[in-house]
């Protein structure tokens, strides 16, 4: 029964002295490899070039700084509680007299790790964050390692530079405007 | 000039080209591991080995110390003299092959003396080629029964059954093309192409012939047969390793570079290239004769080597485009297909001289190739 007019008749017919002689169809394979000769590479050479990465990619992570530089991280745990690796773990501290130039509050963490090596990049720890402390960087990745221990990230890896310009392009990023009424707030807060 | 003087002279010139020939093929060899694989990738969009120095060009070096550096193996049972002696009988015959190939015309110092830019000038040179790459099949057929192993020998039966097969359709066409140019020397053969037309003109049919049954002498793809992984895990060299197994490999781009060069020199002009006489008399107008004459042989000889070049790319491009022939296949090819055309070509090329004259007059060719016999035939 016919059910559509598309279906081909595919009858084995004898080949032609041109298929038996089977030289113009190496010509034709040839051609096309030759096109491909000459056409654009698709490799990327890693560590030189680097594959184009969306904005949204979740790679490595940093804690960031407020816009005076102090460190965000309150050491809340609510991170460590998100993680479905478990691959984050602090221990928390009370802020001495003379640092407030460097916590922001009262309560920050004294070691914060993690484990990369546990860890699956799923940004929850990102999302539970209240003080907008931790994000994962679009641009950066956890390079690979030799040694197991080398995956374990502590905080000298972890915390942004002091440098406003060096700072990761992930996290609260205000105007110069915005960031002086903060501050003015906050120094008025502080009174 | 003392007769016993100038005769060491010519001896050490000659013997400073022979070193010539066994160092170029060796180092073309070397490379086309590289090429090969910078071949490859680029056909399949990619870039090839590209760590290794500026472009990967060091890349043969590293695979050489690689292969020097790595363990040193020989399987239980294997007849270790020989299982050592096959990849050498490879590699050796291998680079026999390149002595008589002419890689140029001559070259004429001031005070006289020729240099001939061939390692040996022998009025047999085709047939010697023949046999040494007929010995090649040994060096495969020794390592792969020497390995104690059944896939090795497998293998070597292949080789053997594969290079019989093939050298007879070869040796076929080759003879419709002996019959055209009425000389068993390479250098006669390249210098009449010199003057007149290319062979490939008069044996077209010949040509394919010739390239197809030394796809299948140097074991390349579509032919690779001997050493089929998917069928013999490695073929003859299956046991092999270290630099034993790299000989083997090495041997391969050797017989390629051979093929290419003989390729080239039989049916595409050798060392001639056109316009070639046409250079020669400019030249002449302004310059001495020594000085024209030695311009367009070391231009031929850079032509020789584009084309025997083109053709080595050309064996790398048909690997990496075709599959490779069942052995059934191969055999039908060889026997029932390759084998009566030549037989045909053969027919045609006597109906055509019977008919037509052959192609030309026999010239006499001096075998010390004075330049002025050489300029004075015009091209027809």
């Amino acid at each position: 029964m016919k059910l559509t007019n598309r279906s081909k008749h595919m009858a084995k017919k004898p080949m032609t002295l041109a298929e038996r002689a089977y030289l113009p169809a190496i010509l034709t394979g040839m051609g096309i490899t030759l096109k491909h000769f000459f056409s654009k590479k698709a490799t990327i050479r890693y560590p030189e070039e680097l594959r184009p990465m969306s904005p949204t990619f979740r790679g490595l992570h940093v804690l960031k700084r407020d816009e005076q530089g102090k460190e965000r991280c309150t050491a809340c745990g609510l991170c460590a509680v998100a993680c479905p690796a478990e691959a984050i773990t602090m221990v928390a501290g009370e802020r001495k007299k003379g640092e407030q130039n460097l916590y922001r509050e009262e309560k920050y963490a004294v070691s914060y790790e993690i484990n990369m090596l546990r860890c699956i990049f799923c940004g929850l720890c990102e999302e539970a964050c209240p003080k907008a402390a931790i994000y994962l960087q679009a641009d950066k990745m956890a390079p690979p390692r030799f040694e197991r221990d080398e995956f374990i990230y502590g905080k000298d890896r972890l915390v942004e530079p002091v440098d406003p310009n060096a700072r990761s392009k992930r996290g609260i990023q205000l105007t110069a405007e915005q960031a002086e009424a903060l501050a003015r707030r906050m120094a008025g807060m502080d009174a | 000039m003392d007769f016993s003087a100038l005769t060491s002279f010519v001896i050490s010139w000659q013997s400073l080209v022979i070193l010539a020939v066994f160092g170029i093929s060796l180092l073309i060899a070397t490379y086309s591991t590289y090429a090969e694989r910078v071949v490859a990738a680029f056909l399949q969009d990619r870039v090839g080995p590209d760590r290794a120095g500026p472009y990967g060009l060091l890349q043969p070096l590293a695979d050489a110390v690689k292969l020097f550096t790595k363990e040193e193996f020989f399987p239980a049972g294997a007849n270790r003299a020989l299982f050592v002696f096959g990849p050498c009988l490879a590699m050796t015959t291998a680079l026999m092959a390149s002595a008589v190939i002419p890689f140029g015309n001559t070259l004429l110092l001031g005070n006289g003396d020729v240099i001939r830019l061939q390692a040996i000038e022998v009025n047999i040179g085709m047939l010697y080629v023949f046999g040494v790459v007929s010995l090649g099949v040994y060096g495969l057929m020794i390592g792969g029964w020497a390995s104690n192993n059944k896939f090795s020998l497998l293998g070597a039966i292949r080789a053997a059954a594969q290079a019989v097969s093939y050298e007879l359709a070869m040796g076929m066409a080759l003879i419709a093309l002996l019959m055209v140019t009425g000389t068993l020397s390479l250098r006669e053969i390249a210098l009449q192409q010199y003057d007149g037309l290319w062979n490939i003109v008069y044996q077209p049919l010949g040509f394919i012939i010739f390239i197809v049954c030394a796809f299948a002498e140097t074991n390349r793809t579509p032919f690779d047969l001997p050493e089929c992984e998917t069928e013999l895990v490695g073929g003859y060299h299956t046991e092999y390793s270290s630099m034993k197994m790299g000989l083997y490999l090495f041997a391969e781009y050797i017989n390629v570079f051979v093929a290419s060069a003989v390729m080239s020199t039989l049916y595409f002009g050798g060392f001639s290239f056109p316009g070639e006489h046409l250079l020669y008399n400019y030249l002449t107008s302004s310059q001495s004769e020594l000085f024209a004459h030695n311009v367009v042989t070391i231009l031929g000889t850079v032509t020789l080597f584009a084309k025997i070049f083109f053709f080595i790319f050309f064996f790398m491009w048909v690997r990496w485009t075709l599959p490779r022939f069942r052995y059934d296949q191969l055999m039908r090819l060889g026997w029932t297909m390759l084998f009566p055309i030549a037989i045909l070509n053969i027919l045609l090329t006597g109906a055509f001289i019977l008919f037509f004259g052959s192609k030309e007059p026999k010239r006499e060719i001096s075998k010390e190739a004075v330049p002025t016999e050489v300029r004075t035939v015009a091209r027809r």
